[in-house]
């Protein structure tokens, strides 16, 4: 997993900073005068070699590194991910901010998907073929067919703007004003997991489908097991792998920053300071905002490895 | 109804419907047997004969699916066709218990065996999990299974095929049933692992007293095993007999389709004489005999009525019955000129 | 002396296992198939007889080098076809053929059956008189198919007539030798007899000869004029079918074939059994010495020191074992030929 890190901290980094255009113009905006450029230059070390700035970069995360020459030094603490010209601010700063708002929107979102979409999937695999399976799987078509922008749009427009069930979005962290929390909230939760619960009713239910069309389910109805006993330890344990590891690595993509849903609902996540920063040409957050996406995708991959082998014990190497 | 001293399971008239797509299937029709306890009835037939449908719709496990089944089964005298299915849930796997085909398949790959025979304990015992685990590893190793401790806790996919279909008997026998039906246990194993099984089968029928079912194709297993033996083609029952009757005195042309189609490896012979055509489909029955399609013989028979009438099952012997028009006398001809069974008069 | 139509030595087929790690390094091999020689010769049935891994499909495949065998020498015709280029493999393809076992996975589901029978035609170039379709109609009228009905798709027919579709191909272009891997195994009983028999008329009819691999011994001694007994890779023994029947000499054939239950009765239930203890061993590790010795009842401690080699013990009749069985005297499991006890 080292590994991958390394391997993965040196692409982010060659991919945003091994670019023609100029990271040191990218500092100031419009109001720019070389001077400004220059100066800005050697306070980031851009004029060192690659290597080098990739070093003291990676030194950053670790120690804090400083900024600059003389009287215009700055520290920057560790974890340091860099600083932003644009917003004046140390990186960090601004992605830890962003952090919770994203885990609770993802959290959140996934919470409700996975037991709306489960339980749909399953009600629909038990009655397979009648009016309670077609009703779910279209439903689910449909939900799994819209965009999210439209979703959420929609959602705003209708709940907030035509109709006033909850007011404009305006986030507080929830210890602060549940309330205010809550309301917020609400509908970029409603809005994901209309596509992802979609995505797990129609998984689960043939995941179900198959398992139980298995000979294993044969064996433990003729040893006399009660149905509900059948399904719960026998077809739905068996089934659950692939939604595990799709479930691991979904949530993981969410925590990276749900862009599109933070945009439309206002939501100060991590998305919303990624396309902040892209749309500001701010190349240290934005470098470090892929690379916390990035880092959170190949913990899930590894936790969501591990989970399989307790699961299925066929995996494991003896 | 009393139960009859002997008989631990006494089908009667046993129907099983499919409704598909395609039209009715009829899957199983009048079947009737009986079984008498500690003995093995041997049910042969091919695909599409019935022989597995009819078991598993005794034991109950065509519930849930679009089956219809009718007729009585009398298992101990309790009448199981029209009885509530948490009636026969609970016998099955405790008193009535069933093995399949393919042991890798029919365990479940997740769990270990020692919690799949712990679970087939703990459902029809009120004991604690130790002494369910106790009594695990006893069958363990009455089944054979060496290394009993070390095993228990291993997996399915860690023991080879004869080392599963041990473990799947284990399952079945651990309540101690009365009855247990085994679907082509060894069809899908290796010639001297099917020995070691049958070998197993019968010893613990021995000590246990339990009565068998065994549902084959292989005639040779029907040989070392069975007391009894009926023939299923197409749903029907076609013959039934005992061991002996059925394989010196054969009384039906399926049977003797089917002793003189298969290879023997104890002699070689010069040709084999297959059975010409194919099962028919179950959407489509004839009304007539249902093997007259494929029957060489239906010429002797007169009236056409191989083709007009459903033969009934007639008793040929004591212990002997077979569902042909062919009269006694023709049977007999045709027997001493084709050289089927022993002619003994 | 005539020339075999298929003569292998020492033929080995070695899979890698290859280790976890970076590199992925070949820490062992599965020995499929451990160093077998045996000759077919023209017009023959020789049946290749062993239980679940013996290596018996993968030495059918290795024989054709329908799969590359890992060392050894195929002569097909007295030429040596061991290491020759793919190219000039095909021509020879004509020559020899293989029948596969499933009926519902060896045939392309998408084709019809005029082009499945009619592909040896197309890939080998050959233009019969009157046209493929005519040569594909009567190759199937041949093998008990309606002919009609050669632009149907496999899935529109039972399991028996599949196989005989995959027979029509194998003939199509008149090989010398066809190589059966379990034909006749998926099909129904009543169904095997008949493709049985046609097998046997085609043998007598082309002239072919038959390498039969199966794992049903009775159908083997019907169909085979000499048989070979494979056990984890290697060959214990190989005897007409007479002889290895009636009184097999290495201690694995005599289990194998006690094993096999006899559909009579009296005799079923009066002869003497053997039977094996143990399971078998893993051929990515087996035993030093004779492979068998783990499971036999005559094992002493040269077994584990030395491998047999095969050797004709009497006319036609080869074993590979250190301490074979006498040859008057045994107690044949199969019964039926001589007394029993």
């Amino acid at each position: 997993m080292f590994l991958m890190l390394t391997l993965l901290s040196i692409v982010v980094f060659l991919l945003f900073n091994a670019v023609p255009t100029d990271p040191a113009r990218l500092t100031c905006g419009k109001s720019c005068t070389p001077e400004v450029i220059a100066a800005n230059r050697i306070r980031l070390g851009l004029d060192q070699p690659l290597l080098t700035q990739y070093l003291e970069w990676i030194k950053g995360f670790f120690v804090g590194r400083t900024y600059g020459t003389g009287s215009a030094t700055f520290e920057c603490s560790r974890p340091c991910l860099g600083y932003s010209f644009r917003s004046g601010e140390e990186v960090t700063t601004l992605i830890v901010n962003a952090v919770p708002v994203t885990m609770y929107l993802a959290l959140g979102a996934f919470t409700l998907w996975m037991v709306v979409g489960i339980s749909a999937g399953i009600v629909a695999a038990k009655h397979q073929g009648k009016w309670q399976d077609r009703t779910i799987m279209g439903i689910a078509l449909v939900g799994y067919s819209l965009p999210v922008f439209f979703v959420g749009l929609l959602l705003l427009i209708f709940a907030i703007v035509r109709w006033n069930v909850l007011p404009y979005p305006d986030y507080e962290p929830p210890f602060e004003d549940p309330v205010a929390f809550f309301q917020t909230m609400l509908l970029p939760w409603v809005t994901l997991a209309i596509l992802y619960s979609a995505y797990y009713a129609r998984l689960t239910r043939s995941q179900i489908l198959e398992t139980m069309g298995e000979d294993y389910i044969r064996t433990a109805r003729a040893k006399g097991l009660s149905e509900r006993v059948v399904f719960r330890k026998h077809a739905f344990r068996a089934g659950l792998t692939p939604i595990v590891t799709s479930a691991g690595l979904d949530l993981a993509g969410l925590l990276g920053g749900a862009i599109i849903t933070e945009y439309i609902f206002s939501l100060p996540g991590l998305g919303r300071v990624a396309i902040g920063a892209v749309t500001d040409y701010d190349l240290p957050t934005i470098t470090a905002a892929v690379l916390v996406s990035a880092v959170f995708i190949i913990i899930a991959n590894l936790v969501v490895d591990i989970l399989y082998v307790a699961i299925d014990p066929r995996v494991r190497i003896t | 109804m009393t139960p009859k001293d002997n008989v631990i399971l006494e089908v009667k008239n046993l129907n099983v419907e499919f409704t598909t797509d395609d039209g009715v299937v009829h899957a199983v029709n009048n079947v009737s047997y009986t079984v008498e306890r500690g003995k093995t009835l041997a049910i042969v037939g091919e695909s599409g004969s019935g022989k597995s449908v009819s078991s598993l719709a005794i034991m109950g496990l065509l519930t849930g699916t679009n089956s219809n089944v009718t007729g009585e089964v009398f298992f101990n005298g309790k009448e199981l066709v029209g009885a509530h299915p948490d009636e026969v849930r609970k016998l099955r796997g405790d008193e009535m218990a069933m093995i399949f085909q393919d042991p890798l398949s029919a365990l479940h790959p997740y769990y270990t065996i020692g919690d799949q025979l712990i679970e087939a304990v703990l459902v029809h015992n009120k004991i604690s999990e130790e002494a369910a685990r106790e009594r695990a590893i006893e069958m363990l190793i009455k089944v054979g299974i060496s290394s009993v401790e070390q095993r228990i806790d291993e997996y399915p996919h860690q023991l080879s095929g004869g080392m599963r279909q041990r473990i799947m008997i284990a399952m079945a026998l651990i309540n101690g049933p009365e009855l247990l039906i085994a679907d082509e246990p060894t069809t899908a194993l290796d010639v001297t692992v099917q020995a070691q099984i049958l070998e197993l089968l019968r010893e613990l029928q021995k000590e246990f007293g339990t009565a068998i079912v065994l549902i084959t194709h292989d005639l040779g297993v029907v040989a070392d095993l069975a007391d009894e033996v009926l023939v299923m083609y197409a749903g029907s029952a076609v013959e039934h007999a005992g061991v002996r009757e059925l394989f010196y005195e054969p009384q039906m042309p399926y049977t003797w389709g089917l002793l003189a189609s298969v290879p023997q490896i104890s002699v070689k012979k010069e040709k084999l004489d297959p059975i010409p055509g194919s099962p028919p489909s179950l959407l489509n029955l004839p009304i007539g005999c249902v093997f007259e399609p494929r029957c060489t013989f239906k010429n002797q028979v007169a009236n056409n009525a191989c083709v007009e009438k459903f033969p009934e099952l007639l008793v040929v012997s004591q212990n002997h019955e077979a569902r042909c028009h062919l009269s006694e006398s023709q049977r007999i001809a045709i027997r001493t000129d084709r050289k089927i069974g022993k002619i003994n008069k | 002396m005539t020339t075999p139509i298929l003569k292998i030595t020492e033929l080995e087929k070695y899979f890698p296992i290859q280790g976890k790690g970076i590199f992925n390094r070949v820490v062992g091999n599965v020995k499929a198939v451990d160093g077998i020689s045996l000759e077919v010769f023209p017009g023959e049935t020789l049946g290749l007889v062993g239980e679940s891994g013996c290596g018996k499909s993968t030495a059918g495949r290795s024989m054709l080098r329908l799969i590359e065998p890992t060392a050894g020498t195929i002569e097909f015709n007295g030429q040596d076809i061991s290491k020759i280029k793919k190219k000039e493999l095909v021509p020879l393809r004509r020559e020899m053929q293989m029948i596969f076992q499933d009926p519902f996975s060896s045939l392309n589901p998408r084709q019809t059956i005029g082009d499945i029978v009619g592909a040896p035609f197309q890939v080998q170039g050959v233009k019969p008189e009157g046209g493929i379709a005519k040569a594909v109609q009567g190759l199937m009228d041949r093998v008990g198919l309606n002919p009609e009905h050669f632009n149907r798709y496999p899935n529109e027919f039972s399991g028996g007539q599949r196989q005989r579709i995959g027979i029509a191909r194998a003939i199509a272009l008149k090989p010398k030798l066809i190589v059966c891997d379990e034909p006749v195994s998926a099909l129904d009983v009543s169904i095997q007899a008949q493709v049985l028999n046609l097998l046997d008329d085609i043998q007598q009819e082309f002239g072919l000869a038959y390498i039969f691999i199966a794992h049903d011994l009775s159908v083997v001694r019907h169909i085979s004029d000499r048989v070979a007994v494979m056990y984890l890779g290697k060959i214990m023994e190989i005897a007409s079918q007479e002889n290895l029947y009636r009184a097999p000499l290495h201690p694995y054939t005599h289990a194998l074939l006690s094993a096999v239950p006899i559909a009579d009765p009296d005799l079923e239930r009066s002869r003497e059994r053997i039977l094996l203890t143990g399971d078998l061993p893993s051929p990515s590790n087996p035993p030093s010495g004779c492979v068998f010795r783990t499971r036999c009842f005559k094992a002493q401690a040269r077994c584990e020191n030395e491998i047999p080699q095969l050797r004709e013990l009497s006319t036609g009749h080869q074993v590979a074992c250190h301490f074979p069985m006498e040859t008057t005297g045994t107690t044949l499991a199969t019964g039926a030929d001589f007394a029993t006890k």
